[in-house]
């Protein structure tokens, strides 16, 4: 075994951990050491155990074996409160918090400043606006926190870990739903924690990040350690590698893909559609085979543009034409008749049904599209899960296992596999990628390009400029909840994009926003 | 406006307007002497619903309380006649009996994973027929104590009698709404309504906090039997046949949800005297059948869902237009 600090104790060290569920080994004897004031990146695939180690470790789950010393001493957490109280904050992956409860609440809850036993809700308040505005938050902390955005639900989930954790912290994939300027004040906080000598555990698949916040790398795969070194002395294909456990060739193409030709008819053409108060009115075309990508800040505009093509809020200006045929949409049941596709971005709460199995989630929109008078054979289902449990790479032991118990990444593979069942004409991806590792990354991007070859039309919403390149053939970049620029084949590079999201600098803080 | 006030805002106008409209057919309506028989008559619904509305923001439902109360009116009634016990000590024994009832429930729930639907359910019968093995016939209280804190009253200004039931019932609802409040107790019951899991790992302890809120709930069913037993002056097996279902509608109309999560203690009482003023403005009008007092509730728990509903649309769509995403 490996000690990176020979003679002195670890802050927190496992030893041999083991978790099993029923069909998978989650974790086989896996060791971890963290030390103080250190930043550890624990890598691997979609499956590999990460979120599973983290649990052991917090007392959400109990371990079937080994050993876990905080201090030098073994401990044993009996529920996450017990790991609080011990020092040890987290962030899980998939929890937001609860909605229903106020920002504060949210913040405090199990930790509320008491007066005579009785909470002193002016003080909380007054403590929980202190550390909103720590993280550039101007949000009303009294209001519930279901009023406000993806990301700054999560920015709260993480003040609440951070100030828990009076020796360790853990963030599950933090910064899933942030931007970068909110990715700055997280890391900004961890180095603040550093220096007074917390070990923080820290989990992404954003591997720029990882190299740029981490002291130290371990990787896991398929429930097992497969390493743990510094992370000056990996460099970044060795570390896929290790993650992978085969090679990965790096994309080379740095511009936009050209060779679409504008002059035919387009497919479909949305002109002048909108919706006030969420996005300005725009006009699309989109071509058969082509991939439009849409760049632009998380609240610019983004996802309100998919979710009013979709129906999800329905347009209130402009007409679609669908091969020079007028189409009436507006809901999402026109969209999906009209064959239209849609893989949100919040894919939590919209969408997976997670005690369903992966083949009866995969079956459900094409069986809602063909009408359910005509019941899919399970058999076919059966045909149809297994081959995008293979064109996809899901991990699982097989396909009628519920949902809900694979893995985050996983979980993900299964809603897009949902829509591509339906073979839609034009599919619309709402980060596609968020989440996912870096070999399934690779998959789905062959997958995008696969799939306009074949002729599908698709909307690609991603943060990922780089990824954006590689597949789209135009990109339209949105500012402000308004479409303000379109990047067509060699324009796009990453620089063109960045200079076009950025024309105004006028951007004080996107939390800010969500309270207008 | 905040969204989780809303519903409650709402039950309070429409109890202003049901009064105003009361008050311009009845003027009296509006004397403390009617007041006060509202809070008499309606003490152990008030009681009751203020233990359902923890539950219900818990997430769960307590099919169990009716028969609670049946049984403590006859576990009363039979102690006080067959044993040499006075009234305070049996009072203490049944409250310990339906509290540890109640956590008992709650246990099942929680360490059974069953639905509280079911277990409720199943405490509800258990609860009847113990009723029926103490008695199965009327048993009348000759108790001088008990006659004594029957008659006692405060005299309120304009000859208005608030009742020590009726007192009774306002100190559970203030202790109630401090409880939810203000205490760490009170935000994990509101947590536990959010989503058990997400709670679980934000570090509620689960199993207490569902345990703990049973426990009030038959604790409360269990004071609101001795209310009960006061009022009537006997114990019956028969008595408070559906006061779980009056309790439900009085938590519903005050502006919980019944999906959990979101209410408040203050709406129940609200609920409860929304109740009471219909039942008190058919006894005025003196020519419509008892029989309207249930339709009434029917349509106006019918109506205040939708109102909800309504409500909470248009304020999260509200929020949610300020609240871009994504
Ligand atoms: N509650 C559960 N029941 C059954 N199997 C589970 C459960 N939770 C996790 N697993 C399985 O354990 C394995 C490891 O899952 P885990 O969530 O730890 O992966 P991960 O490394 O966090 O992946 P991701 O990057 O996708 O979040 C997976 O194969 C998953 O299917
Ligand atoms: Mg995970």
């Amino acid at each position: 075994m490996l000690d990176p600090t020979p003679g002195r104790v670890p802050l927190l060290r496992a030893a041999a951990v083991s978790k099993s569920f029923p069909g998978t080994k989650a974790l086989d004897a896996v060791d971890f050491t963290l030390g103080a004031g250190e930043v550890h990146a624990l890598l691997g695939e979609n499956g590999a155990g990460k979120s599973t180690l983290v649990k052991c470790l917090t007392g959400a789950y109990r371990r079937d074996g080994g050993e876990i010393r905080l201090n030098g001493t073994s401990i044993d957490p009996r529920d996450t409160l017990h790991a609080q109280r011990l020092g040890i904050g987290t962030v899980y992956q998939e929890v937001n918090l609860l909605s229903n409860l106020t920002i504060a609440e949210n913040l405090f809850l199990g930790h509320q400043p008491t007066w005579l036993g009785f909470v002193s809700t002016r003080r909380m308040n007054r403590d929980a606006r202190a550390l909103t505005a720590q993280y550039g938050l101007d949000i009303d902390v009294t209001r519930s926190l279901g009023s406000y955005s993806v990301a700054v639900q999560q920015i709260v989930a993480i003040a609440r870990a951070v100030r828990l954790s009076g020796k360790v912290l853990i963030l599950d994939e933090p910064t899933a739903s942030l931007d970068a300027h909110e990715v700055d004040v997280l890391f900004e906080a961890i180095r603040g924690l550093k220096e007074r000598g917390l070990g923080i555990v820290f989990i992404s698949h954003f591997l720029d990040q990882v190299f740029r916040i981490s002291d130290r790398i371990t990787v896991l795969r398929n429930g097992r350690l497969v390493g743990a070194e510094d992370t000056a002395s990996l460099d970044r294909l060795r570390l896929v590698n290790m993650m992978l456990g085969r090679q990965l060739e790096e994309e080379t193409r740095q511009t936009g893909k050209t060779g679409m030709r504008y002059d035919a008819e387009p497919r479909l053409r949305f002109t002048g559609f909108g919706r006030r108060g969420r996005i300005a009115p725009f006009d699309l075309p989109i071509q058969r085979g082509e991939v439009v990508g849409v760049a632009g800040l998380l609240g610019s505009g983004r996802t309100e543009t998919a979710e009013v093509l979709f129906g999800v809020y329905p347009h209130d200006s402009g007409t679609a034409t669908k091969e020079n045929r007028a189409l009436s949409l507006g809901s999402t049941r026109a969209a999906v008749a009209a064959g239209f596709g849609f893989l949100p971005e919040d894919r939590k709460t919209d969408g997976i049904i997670g005690e369903l199995s992966i083949r009866e989630n995969i079956a459900l929109a094409l069986q809602a599209r063909i009408g359910w008078a005509r019941p899919l054979s399970i058999k076919r289902q059966r045909i149809m899960a297994d081959d995008f449990i293979r064109r996809l790479d899901i991990r699982t032991s097989d396909a009628e296992k519920p949902v809900g118990q694979l893995s985050g990444g996983n979980q993900q593979k299964v809603m897009l596999a949902r829509w591509l069942a339906t073979n839609p004409e034009f599919l619309i991806l709402d980060e596609p990628t968020r989440g996912i590792d870096v070999g399934a990354h690779a998959e789905i991007i062959r997958l995008i390009e696969e799939l306009c070859e074949d002729g599908m039309s698709l909307l690609v919403i991603s943060s990922e400029l780089e990824e954006l390149v590689v597949y789209s053939h135009r990109v339209i970049v949105v500012r402000d909840r308004a479409h303000v620029a379109e990047l067509v084949g060699e324009d796009i590079t990453t620089e063109t994009i960045v200079n076009a999201i950025a024309r105004t600098p006028v951007r004080t803080s996107e939390a800010a926003e969500a309270t207008i | 406006m905040n969204a989780r006030t809303l519903p409650l805002l709402a039950t309070v106008l429409i109890f202003i307007i049901a009064y105003a409209l009361c008050y311009l057919q009845f003027p009296a309506i509006l004397s403390t002497r009617v007041v006060g028989n509202l809070l008499t008559d309606n003490a152990f619904l008030g009681i009751v619903a203020v233990g359902m509305t923890f539950v219900i923001i818990s997430g769960g439902i307590d099919l169990s309380v009716g028969s609670v109360i049946a049984f403590s009116g006859v576990f009363i009634a039979v102690m006080l006649r067959d044993t040499g016990l006075g009234p305070w000590p049996v009072f203490a024994l049944l409250l310990v009996i339906t509290t540890l009832f109640g956590a008992a429930m709650g246990a099942t729930i929680h360490f059974l994973q069953m639905p509280p639907f079911i277990v409720t359910l199943a405490g509800m019968f258990l609860a009847r027929g113990m009723a029926y093995v103490l008695s199965i016939d009327s048993v009348p209280i000759n108790d001088e104590t008990i006659s004594v804190l029957q008659r006692l009253y405060w005299l309120m200004p304009g000859k208005g009698r608030l009742t020590l039931i009726g007192g009774l019932m306002l100190v559970v609802v203030v202790v109630g709404i401090i409880v939810a409040q203000r205490t760490r107790f009170g935000t994990n019951v509101y947590a536990l309504g959010g989503g058990a899991q997400t709670a679980r790992l934000m570090g509620v302890p689960v199993a207490r906090t569902t345990m703990q809120v049973y426990a009030v709930s038959g604790f409360l069913a269990g004071l609101s039997g001795i209310v009960f037993a006061i009022y009537t002056s006997a114990g019956y097996s028969l008595a408070t046949v559906g006061v779980e279902l009056d309790a439900i509608a009085a938590v519903v109309i005050g502006g919980t949800l019944l999906t959990g999560g979101s209410g408040f203690v203050a709406g129940t009482l609200i609920g409860v005297l929304i109740m009471g003023l219909i039942q008190t403005y058919i006894i005025f009008d003196g020519t419509l059948s008892s029989w309207w007092t249930k339709i009434a509730i029917g349509m106006l728990l019918l109506g205040f869902i939708v109102l909800q509903k309504a409500l909470v649309w248009a304020g999260g769509r509200r929020t949610e237009a300020a609240a871009g995403k994504g």
